[in-house]
């Protein structure tokens, strides 16, 4: 084995992000990793690399044990990284950018010409033929990654960790990507391979290795699986999960949102959708598939560049967000560290805060107002925090999410969309916010839950719509809402039945 | 080459555009004369602006030369008024001084991880409250070797006098091109500017790079210190306030990205000679004010920002 890691774990406040993980990667190979958000895939390659610091378990780079402290001490073993956001310097020149750190030189001098020889040389054998002598940001993305995969085959040369390389290449530039993986792979080089398009997964990788919520799952060769095989390991589910019934939703039509062709050129394709009073709508789809764009095109965050958005009042304006919020929409995205919460700021802050852009700043909520709200929705939520002027980064992952929907109830929407509401909590909080959901919408609230874990879509959903390559594909209703019926949707639309979008 | 080096064309450009209109007006300024006095009276500048340069293309800013100037003028003055020490001696000891000056601003805003604006901002008061501390008033240099660099210079056909304080700049700028154009410290500068988290992952010894880029500006404003004192044969904690920002202009108007990763040592050479050619225009013209001076390096330096804009969009644009 070239590379290896023994029960290697890692563990963050509040989560476990890698669970006595066990992987192989053989000399010659492209070995795939796969897992939705959060399954620890970058916890992993993290600790590889010496970017973090394991907690327990080994890490075995031809049997030896190695301890690397830094992305340069892994790189001077032998594994060498390549990112999705093309780490290189864009302002250097492609031979300086190649040489960066051993330059050749004369008496203290850059030998430039010898450098640009140097780095003609590096690149050799990779089939492009450019002026190394230019600036990187000259060359197009898929020049400028395998440059960087140049550089790091020439420092490291043994391992090579691709992470999310292709995701911002065309069709054609992949494949120049792909002919340069499979000539490094003749070479003996060991590839391990992160990308969320299953097609080139199955189309590079000779092994795939499954992890999901920080555990292996399964390692195979990948001519052994299929998509839906696939598909339901990382998702994660039993097959055979019985079928969620509850009663419709109001359906009159009456209180109905109504959304008829809204899309996003590049983003997500035009799409119908009606959202009734009182009514969960689960959103699914793999990582990538169009899920946050469609939360961003309904909310104003990413506007729609087409279609029409009506109510009973009629037209609707969702030009921005604050538009959206006018309108009685409310959207907790999916990264609440980046996106969400205000770490500085206290619980009270970051609960009233929807509220008071909403009100407008020239009509400030009276503090004895945001301190009985605050204190309100602690109680209500179940919040867990010492007093409401506590700062909101200080609370654990699943009470930092009690306070985004604390925010958005605060303004009492009619429509509120929750991209991924329980990604990264334990599992009391999950339960906790599953329930607030059933909760607001019996009060006549309207959600959309865009969520991973197809169990708490299957829950929660009165339907559920499959998003697959940038498009709503189909829509399961009562009866067809199973996680089974579901991963039939993300995985073929054939099987689908009832495709009723 | 590439767009990058478009505004060291466009400085130079107008440089010649300029010099050309002032010759136009005033055949005399095409002199070897004129062009021995631009050197000689903004060597100092030049000087400073060689090391603000390098801060500048590795993404910083450092706002203590003027002070760090006026207090090696001061500082120098008063040792030679009070001590026996030969002036070699002192130049030695200030450098030393400034240049560790420098390092320790480099050190601050790289372990701290403080903005270098904040940090250089307490230097300028610091380095400016030194001199006050050294001496209030004006103190006078009558130093015979300080006499002698005054009156050492080269006779340039056409009778114009290069002189050791311009020649000094030049070799500033010669060193200050190797440095940033020929050495891995260079590069490491560039890196830095290009982006330091990426070049913390490619191996840049940051907090080194850093520390080197102060020190290097720190002894530049040393050197330019000296320069000074020998120009003004004096040391005064009230000269040369503001000339960080004239040394920055400088810099800008040669064509250096003021957010750092791009620009060239030659286009700060340019720079300077451009914003010592309107101020000798306006020696020639005679009735204009010399605040014009301002007025149109202001007007340059927005010229400069909106081309540098304009590229930019138009990288991204390809």
């Amino acid at each position: 084995m070239l590379l290896s890691t023994r029960d290697l774990t890692k563990t963050f406040p509040g989560t476990r992000a890698l669970d006595a993980v066990s992987f192989d990667l053989k000399a010659g190979e492209v070995h795939a990793l796969l897992g939705e958000n959060g399954a620890g895939k970058s916890t992993l390659i993290k600790c590889l690399t010496g970017a973090y610091r394991r907690d327990s378990g080994d890490i075995l780079f031809e049997g030896q044990p190695i301890f690397p402290q830094s992305t340069l001490e892994a790189q001077a073993i032998g594994i060498g990284t390549v990112y999705q956001e093309v780490n290189l310097l864009p302002n250097l020149t492609v031979a300086e950018n190649l040489t960066l750190g051993h330059q050749p030189r004369r008496l203290g001098m850059i030998r430039s010409r010898a450098m640009n020889a140097q780095a003609d040389e590096m690149l050799s054998g990779y089939g492009i033929d450019i002026d190394v002598r230019r600036t990187l940001d000259q060359y197009s993305v898929a020049v400028q990654q395998i440059v960087a995969i140049a550089r790091a085959v020439h420092l490291s040369g043994r391992v090579l960790i691709l992470d999310e390389p292709t995701a911002s290449l065309d069709a054609r530039e992949v494949q120049m990507l792909f002919d340069v993986v499979r000539d490094l792979r003749a070479r003996g080089l060991g590839i391990i391979f992160i990308s969320h398009f299953l097609d080139q997964v199955f189309e590079i990788s000779d092994r795939l290795t499954i992890l999901r919520n920080g555990r292996h799952i399964a390692t195979c060769p990948a001519a052994e699986v299929d998509r839906m095989q696939l598909i339901t390991l990382m998702l994660g589910h039993e097959l055979q999960q019985e079928t969620a019934t509850r009663a419709r939703p109001v359906a009159d039509g009456k209180d109905a949102i109504r959304f008829s062709g809204v899309g996003r050129r590049g983003r997500i394709a035009p799409f119908d959708l009606t959202v009734h009073k009182g009514e969960v709508i689960g959103m699914a789809g793999l990582l990538g598939s169009g899920r946050t764009e469609s939360a961003e095109v309904l909310f104003g965050a990413a506007p729609s560049d087409s279609g029409t958005v009506e109510d009973s009042d009629g037209p609707v304006d969702l030009r921005n967000p604050r538009a959206a919020i006018a309108a009685g929409f409310a959207f907790a995205p999916e990264d609440r560290k980046t996106d969400g919460i205000i770490a500085e700021l206290s619980v009270r802050e970051n609960i009233i805060l929807a509220l008071q852009a909403r009100r407008g700043w020239s009509r400030p909520i009276p503090q004895a107002e945001q301190i009985r709200m605050a204190d309100d929705y602690i109680a209500r939520l179940d919040i867990r925090t010492p007093d409401a002027e506590k700062p909101v980064g200080l609370l654990s992952g699943g009470n930092q999410q009690k306070v985004i929907l604390a925010r958005w109830l605060a303004t009492n929407p009619r429509f509120l969309i929750l991209d991924e509401p329980t990604r990264g909590i334990d599992v009391g909080a999950h339960a906790e916010i599953l329930r607030l959901i059933e909760d607001v919408v019996a009060q006549g609230m309207s959600i959309l839950v865009i969520s991973s874990e197809l169990d708490e879509l299957v829950a929660v959903s009165h339907r559920v719509i499959v998003v697959r390559d940038r498009q709503h594909v189909s829509q399961l209703t009562g009866e067809d809402v199973t996680t089974d019926t579901i991963v039939r949707a993300i995985a073929a639309p054939d099987l689908t039945p009832e495709a009723t979008t | 080459m590439s767009i990058r080096a478009l505004p060291l064309y466009a400085t130079i450009a107008i440089f010649l555009l300029a010099y050309l209109i002032c010759y136009i007006q005033f055949p005399a300024m095409l002199s070897t004369r004129v062009i021995g006095n631009l050197l000689t009276d903004n060597a100092y500048l030049g000087i400073v602006a060689v090391g603000m340069t390098i801060v500048i293309i590795s993404g910083g800013i450092d706002l203590s030369v003027g002070s760090v100037i006026a207090f090696s003028g001061v500082f120098i003055a008063v040792v030679l008024r009070d001590t026996g020490i030969h002036p070699l001696v002192v130049f030695a000891m200030l450098l030393a001084i400034t240049t560790a000056f420098g390092a320790a601003m480099g050190g601050m805003i790289y372990l701290l991880a403080m903005p270098p604006f904040i940090v250089t901002l307490a230097g300028m008061f610091l380095a400016r409250g030194a001199s006050y501390m050294l001496s209030i008033d004006s103190v006078p240099i009558a130093d015979p070797l300080y006499q002698l660099m005054q009156r050492a210079y080269y006779v340039m056909p056409g009778r114009g006098r290069l002189t050791l304080l311009g020649m000094i700049m030049i070799m500033a700028v010669v060193v200050g091109m190797i440095v940033l154009h020929r050495t891995r410290f260079g590069t490491n500068v560039y890196a830095l500017g290009g982006g330091e988290a990426t070049a913390r992952l490619m191996g840049v010894a940051v907090g080194r790079t850093t520390v080197a880029v102060y020190a290097f500006s720190g002894f530049m404003a040393g050197l330019s210190g000296i320069v000074f004192s020998v120009y003004t044969s004096a040391g005064y904690p009230l000269a040369t306030v503001g000339v960080e920002l004239s040394a920055i202009a400088a810099v800008v108007i040669g064509g250096t990205l003021l957010t750092g990763g791009s620009g060239y040592m030659f286009g700060t050479l340019i720079g300077v000679l451009t914003m010592g050619l309107i101020q000798t225009y306006i020696v020639f013209d005679g009735s204009l004010s010399s605040w014009w001076t301002k007025i149109v390096i202001g007007g340059l330096l927005l010229m400069f920002i909106l081309l540098q804009k304009g590229l930019l969009r138009l990288r991204i644009h390809q």
